[in-house]
């Protein structure tokens, strides 16, 4: 008897590592134990709704086949920009608790939240909103649109770029996982050191191990579209014929592929330091904690460039087609762009002139980062004379553009004014500094990413969403953003620094309830979102739409909505900018016949099975569950070695099949298409 | 001091500094002390904040009226506006529509560059307020700071006193800062004083300020530092020469030492600590802090960088445990073993 009970504790740390029943938070007996009961409820419950519509009304077949398994780059698309919704919903939960406790918490109120528990909800809402929702979005609308903008069929690695998204999505249940099961990293978003080195338990291992999964993902779809758009473009579209948004997916890509080994490399050295006593980032023996933070913003400056460039490429669709003329002065789009992809990398120190670095130093970075703002002022003067003697007609999607163009503007304002040492030095971790990245990341990337949505949902699903509920999103985003951030600039000239859970000060908590109030305003707008998608599904017969709703420009709206598998049955030839547009003022009429089969990549199961077996590793990782690492990673390199050797990754769409369905397009198109 | 009156940069400062605040101040007359310091190198820090801010107004302000205005009338119901559906280029437009942005970064771009010089929290000062230059005779007040999780710990070399979670300086007298960490990297950060600094383990970084106004001032840690941090306040005090002097002598009168193993009991993580003085402390505490080499046995920081710079134990016919035993055993500097009992 008595030697049974140790050898049943090793069996148990064997098969679970350091996973224990005190690792569920929702089993504790206090408040934010019930909380994370309540929490998990509601998520088992509406999983288990979804999982049993989807058995009920048999469509696991229709799931794995068409979408799982789908290396069609419109599919994935759309997956990515599901998921990025649904992370959407975690993020702003977060931001909605930390906008309640701070609006409560003061004096001798504690607030409902104790440090440990704030700590790891702001940590949570940076990297979620970051990695999980800006991040998957603007890659979810570059795989949906670019492939079709250059006229291509699919991306230059379709398995690589379904893989790609497992990778994600497995980093995001990661993320979610940490919520029911064990804890989250307290060290911020962007896991400084020393809190990151120190903390015990999983949370950091989480959330390194979160973002090496979603990290790589977004590595490999870099590299996939770089090539995409190098080497698939439709005869005859010269880089310098290519529409702006794709050149900015180029500039994103390129972007992609030169930072994100740095933040490989900079989450395994602080790994390294966790797991086996490595002291790359320690205080001692050599190591610094000073070169963390140089590493990952050497990372994290060019990855907020990353987020709004191809958002500036969606504005840049969005402005000419609805002010009915092409974009203003494109070879200046062009070469800001460019300018802004290479001045990127060179601004990282300006995210601490406060670390007692020389004048000199901190002039230099100080001069790049405001260097910056030249190219994108030029590029807010050419959508501004893009309207200038043009016809503007104010769709939801334009109002986006406008909404954009003055909340944008003001966040660069404040941006400039941080990058001036001397201001900086005062305004430096404190709520102004929080309210100017919101103001650029909402004001930029959030409305630019409903902007694409609303712009380019009926080609995606060949209905266009409802107006009224798109005006109300529009108009509770815009307010809400002001009313939840513009207190946030008071606040931080009243010094107030960032990532507070208790005030003493009394003076600030209206301006701390008035934000809360704009959260509430933006929650409205999340919801109208919600309630927009819902009735226009409903409603889908009545807004049905043809191949061209808006007098579009640029190829993707030269083809029936929702485009055929093989987008283009002929790959167009490209004499001009605005292909679409030229097409059409010459009098364009769709082929009637002579189809050819055609060739196309075949789905694979590979790219979940992948992402699952990594996902697993990842988690035994993070538990020290080592034989489930050990085996799943195993696993990982014996399915990519046998995916390799199968080479029946093609098929062809028969000729027929082809002239069927235009045949079928080719009638919406003449029933009148424009809006 | 504020400017005085008869500059007429002063003055101009202070109208552009009245037209700002205004709007602000009618939000509620809140406390906005970014833009009301009370001391010459904040208010310095603060100005060039307000300049930037004016010149980048300048391009900013007339845009988003353009866009106003261009957006009305060029809407699609209004048929009178010009329509003109192939108009996409103007060299001459272009030509200042690069101009124009670059022309107000190099304005912008230059008042950051003096200023970051001319406010380098390395650079001692030169001046006490506009038109004050230091007078000869007065030597700065020498801080030496450590953030410790979650306090703050202030060591007043020329005085022999220590004080927890209190700072205090005489109006008028440059005050010199180093800094430093014991675990944690927090900033140190009193708005109305100075822009801040990060306190860093292992490193030390230096600020100078000055305060102008006898008050109580916040000060706190503005880089989170973990579970304590938002707790990790201080009072900061503008007093008088004499009140400063009597606040020194509370100090002394307070008695307690603080020794290396004081020293080991005030490090332990502690949420919202009391303010504590110290009449004592051993001399070589902030350099063994700042070292990392406080707890007996542990190897000074600058004793293992001699030892390296002199090949460390990679030196052929040299062990790392033999180039650093003659280090630790010499009696200067300090023996860790003998000090701290």
């Amino acid at each position: 008897m008595l030697e049974t009970m140790p050898n049943r504790a090793a069996i148990w740390n064997f098969l679970f590592g350091r996973l224990t029943l005190d690792s569920l938070p929702f089993l504790a007996n206090n408040a934010e134990g019930r909380i994370l009961l309540v929490t998990l409820a509601v998520v088992v419950i509406i999983g288990a709704a979804i999982l049993g519509a989807i058995t009920k009304y048999r469509k696991w077949g229709y799931l794995w086949h068409e979408w799982l398994t789908s290396v069609d780059h419109k599919k994935l698309g759309i997956m990515y920009m599901i998921l990025g919704t649904v992370m959407l919903l975690r993020g702003f939960s977060d931001a909605i608790m930390m906008r309640a406790q701070q609006a409560y918490a003061f004096g001798p109120q504690m607030g409902y939240l104790p440090p440990e528990h704030y700590d790891q909800i702001f940590s949570a809402h940076g990297a979620i909103m970051i990695f999980f929702v800006g991040m998957t979005y603007i890659v979810g609308l570059m795989n949906y649109i670019m492939p079709l903008q250059i006229g291509s069929r699919d991306v230059a690695f379709p398995y690589l770029n379904n893989l790609s998204f497992w990778f994600t999505f497995g980093g995001a249940i990661l993320f979610m996982v940490s919520l029911f099961i064990g804890d989250f990293s307290m060290a911020g978003w962007l896991g400084y050191p020393p809190v990151s080195e120190l903390q015990p338990g999983p949370g950091v291992d989480y959330y390194i191990w979160g973002l090496q999964l979603s990290g790589v993902g977004t590595l490999l779809t870099g590299i996939n579209f770089v090539v995409t758009i190098l080497k698939m473009r439709a005869p005859g579209m010269t880089l310098m014929k290519m529409p702006v948004f794709t050149w900015t997916s180029l500039a994103t890509s390129g972007l992609i592929i030169a930072t994100f080994p740095v933040l490989t490399a900079t989450l395994f050295l602080l790994g390294l330091d966790r797991y086996v006593g490595t002291h790359f980032f320690t205080d001692g023996f050599g190591g610094n904690l000073m070169m963390y933070i140089n590493l990952i913003w050497i990372w994290g400056h060019p990855e907020v460039y990353i987020l709004i460039l191809p958002l500036f490429g969606v504005f840049s669709e969005i402005v000419p087609t609805f002010s009915g003329k092409p974009l203003f002065a494109y070879s200046s789009m062009v070469y800001a762009t460019i300018a802004i992809m290479i001045l990127s990398y060179l601004v990282w120190l300006h995210h601490f002139f406060t670390m007692g670095s020389g004048a000199d130093v901190n002039s230099f970075f100080s001069l790049t980062t405001m260097m910056i703002a030249i190219p994108t002022g030029v590029k807010i003067f050419n959508w501004l004379f893009t309207m200038y003697h043009g016809r503007v007609r104010y769709t939801v999607p334009m109002l986006w553009a406008m909404g954009f163009l003055f909340t944008f503007t003001i966040g660069g304002m404040t941006g400039v004014m941080l990058s001036v040492t001397p201001a900086d030095f005062l305004l430096h971790n404190s709520l102004f500094l929080i309210a100017h990245f919101h103001n650029v990341i909402i004001g930029g990337v959030v409305f630019g990413a409903f902007a694409a949505v609303n712009f380019w949902f009926p080609k995606a699903f060949g209905f266009k969403l409802d107006e009224f509920w798109g005006k109300a999103t529009f108009w509770f985003w815009l307010v809400g953003f002001w009313v939840a951030f513009g207190p946030l600039y008071v606040l931080g000239l009243m010094g107030v620094t960032r990532r507070l859970s208790h005030f003493d000060d009394p003076s600030l908590q209206p301006w701390f309830i008035v934000a809360a109030f704009g959260a509430f305003l933006i929650a409205l707008g999340i919801l109208t979102f919600i309630i927009q998608i819902y009735v226009s599904i409903r409603r889908r017969k009545e807004y049905a739409v043809g191949g061209d709703p808006w007098d579009g420009r640029t190829l993707e709206w030269s083809t029936s909505s929702p485009p055929p598998d093989y987008n283009y049955a002929f790959i167009p030839v490209v004499h001009h900018r605005d292909a679409w547009a030229t097409m059409k003022n010459l009098g364009f009429a769709r082929p009637q016949g002579g189809y050819n089969d055609i060739h196309m990549p075949k789905n694979t199961a590979t790219g979940v099975i992948v992402g699952a077996l990594s996902f697993a590793c990842a988690f035994g990782l993070t538990w020290y569950i080592w034989w489930l690492a050990a085996l799943s990673l195993l696993g990982v390199i014996i399915v990519s070695i046998v995916h390799s050797f199968d080479y029946h990754q093609h098929h062809h769409i028969l000729a027929e099949e082809v002239g069927r369905f235009e045949s079928g397009s080719n009638q919406a198109a003449a029933q009148g298409t424009n809006a | 001091m504020r400017p005085k009156p008869g500059s007429a940069n002063a003055m101009t400062m202070k109208r552009l500094r009245s037209v700002l605040l205004l709007p602000l101040l009618l939000l509620g007359g809140c406390n906005l002390v970014l833009l009301t310091p009370s001391g010459d190198v904040a208010r310095q820090q603060s100005d060039i904040m307000i300049i930037t801010t004016v010149i980048i107004a300048l391009i900013i302000v007339p845009v988003m009226i353009a866009i106003a205005v261009v957006a009305w009338r060029y809407r699609a119901s209004n048929k009178e506006a010009k329509y003109d559906p192939h108009w996409d280029h103007s060299p001459q437009l272009e030509l200042w529509v690069w101009a124009g942005p670059l022309l107000v970064i190099i304005a912008v771009g230059a008042v950051s560059w003096i200023g970051t010089h001319q406010t380098d929290p390395y650079r001692a000062l030169d001046r006490i307020g506009s038109g004050r230059p230091v007078p000869a005779d007065v030597k700065p007040l020498e801080v030496e700071v450590v953030s410790l999780r979650w306090k703050w710990l202030f060591l007043y070399p020329q005085y022999g006193i220590a004080t927890v979670n209190e700072l205090a300086a005489p109006i008028d007298r440059p005050i010199r800062f180093k800094l430093t960490g014991d675990t944690m990297m927090d900033s140190f950060f009193i708005p109305a004083l100075v822009g801040q600094v990060y306190t860093m383990p292992g490193m030390q970084t230096i600020l100078h300020g000055v305060i102008n106004e006898p008050g109580e001032y916040k000060g706190f840690s503005a880089n989170y530092s973990g579970t304590g941090f938002t707790d990790m306040r201080f009072t900061f005090h503008g007093l008088s020469t004499p009140d400063f002097d009597a606040w020194v002598g509370k100090a002394r009168a307070a008695g307690g030492d603080l020794d290396f193993a004081a020293y080991e009991k005030l490090r332990e993580p502690s949420r919202a600590a009391p303010v504590q003085y110290y009449a004592k402390y051993d001399a070589n505490l902030y350099d063994r802090i700042l070292n990392m080499c406080v707890r007996p046995g542990e190897i000074c920081r600058s004793q293992m960088m001699a030892a390296d710079a002199h090949g460390g134990g990679a030196m052929p016919g040299m062990h790392a445990s033999d180039a650093m035993k003659p280090m630790v055993d010499a009696p200067k500097p300090v023996a860790p073993a003998a000090a701290a009992h």
